[in-house]
């Protein structure tokens, strides 16, 4: 087991180091994003590319920065235990794209 | 029903968790519908604006790519300054607090300009271009001048700029990013707060980190909205047929 390594586990949280790292591929993704923007031949594909590059640095931020990732407050409901922190978030994302889904649906977005 | 099974460091409470946490986080789940609300409206009302601008025709993603570029390193260094001071680093705090502030300050000047910008637009044609290259609405409606009076140097020029009463994509657009902007001013202010405060003897200390971190809560929370706004408003806003 490397230092830093024994130091996450020890403290619950990542080291600087992590952060850095987390910093750089966020980093990394916006300048792909950037550069994927401007290539033409890849057509109605760039739509999902840019969703999934989108979402994985939505993840790296809730996972690392805002230390879901290591969200160890968990509350029992009828005996099963969740992370209550990442419960209360997610639940309220879940809902948040379902609005946004029967919005543009009943809006005809999907249809024109 | 329901009990806690982790204590931490925090007054007796009935759940047996803390409070101002579970606060912020249901506070930052309903915040994620406010801003989903939002995203909706832009994305059903954005193609169905009658007159320009659109968003083709007033997006500059290079600019909109480095705000992005500053916000997400603001949020390394709201998480650093977090991490200094559970440390017990104060100056490293100070350090990492104030270049996330000033981060911050950044990213709402390049909206300021961005939308001083949009309201000031201006379109040139150069009517030898009219039926040769492909041109925007707006860039139609202003190439209607050529062969008038208005055309000088075989060019027609008009300010069409974009304000919230413009059309359905300006009132939308302005809604969003303005209140996403509100969002980041206030957390500006949160964390210059917290700054002076650590200068106080027992205002910030790494014994009530909690403070901090629920201002570094919110302050990612921000970053992960622009995340979803830079690539569904502005990303997806200028490819064609979205």
């Amino acid at each position: 087991m490397t230092q830093e390594h024994s130091e996450e586990v020890h403290t619950g949280h990542p080291t600087p180091l992590t952060y850095f790292k987390v910093a750089m591929i966020l980093s990394v993704i916006t300048a792909i994003e950037f550069g994927i923007f401007y290539v033409e031949w890849i057509g109605h594909a760039i739509i999902p590319i840019l969703t999934i590059l989108s979402v994985a640095k939505f993840m790296l931020v809730v996972m690392f920065y805002m230390h879901l990732r290591y969200d160890r407050v968990s509350i029992s409901i009828l005996g099963k235990d969740f992370p209550i922190f990442s419960l209360l978030f997610v639940g309220g994302l879940v809902v948040s794209a379902g609005v946004v889904f029967a919005l543009m649906g009943l809006f005809e977005f999907f249809t024109g | 029903m329901a009990q806690a099974t982790v204590h931490g460091e925090h007054e007796p409470t009935t759940t047996g968790l803390n409070h101002r946490k579970m606060l912020m986080w249901a506070f930052l789940g309903s915040d994620c519908m406010f801003f989903g609300t939002l995203i909706a409206t832009y994305l059903v009302y954005k193609n169905r604006s009658i007159a320009g601008p659109m968003p083709e025709d007033v997006f500059s993603i290079p600019v909109t790519t480095v705000s992005t570029f500053v916000l997400l390193m603001s949020s390394m260094s709201m998480v650093l300054a977090y991490a200094a001071l559970t440390r017990n680093s104060m100056k490293t705090f100070r350090i990492w607090l104030a270049s996330t502030a000033i981060l911050g300050m950044t990213f709402v000047g390049f909206q300021v300009f961005e939308f001083t910008v949009f309201a000031n637009h201006e379109v040139v044609v150069k009517c030898a271009d009219v039926g040769v290259v492909e041109l925007t609405s707006v860039e139609r409606k202003v190439a209607e001048k050529c062969g008038t009076a208005d055309e000088h140097d075989g060019k027609v020029e008009e300010t069409v700029g974009l304000t919230p009463r413009t059309n359905l994509f300006g009132s939308t657009f302005f809604t969003l990013t303005g209140f996403h902007g509100a969002h980041v001013s206030l957390g500006i202010v949160w964390l210059l707060s917290l700054f002076f405060l650590s200068f106080k003897k027992g205002g910030v200390t790494p014994e009530k980190n909690l403070d901090v971190d629920l201002a570094a809560l919110y302050w990612h929370f921000v970053d992960i909205v622009w995340i979803v706004i830079f690539t569904v408003v502005y990303l997806f806003g200028v490819f064609p047929g979205f």
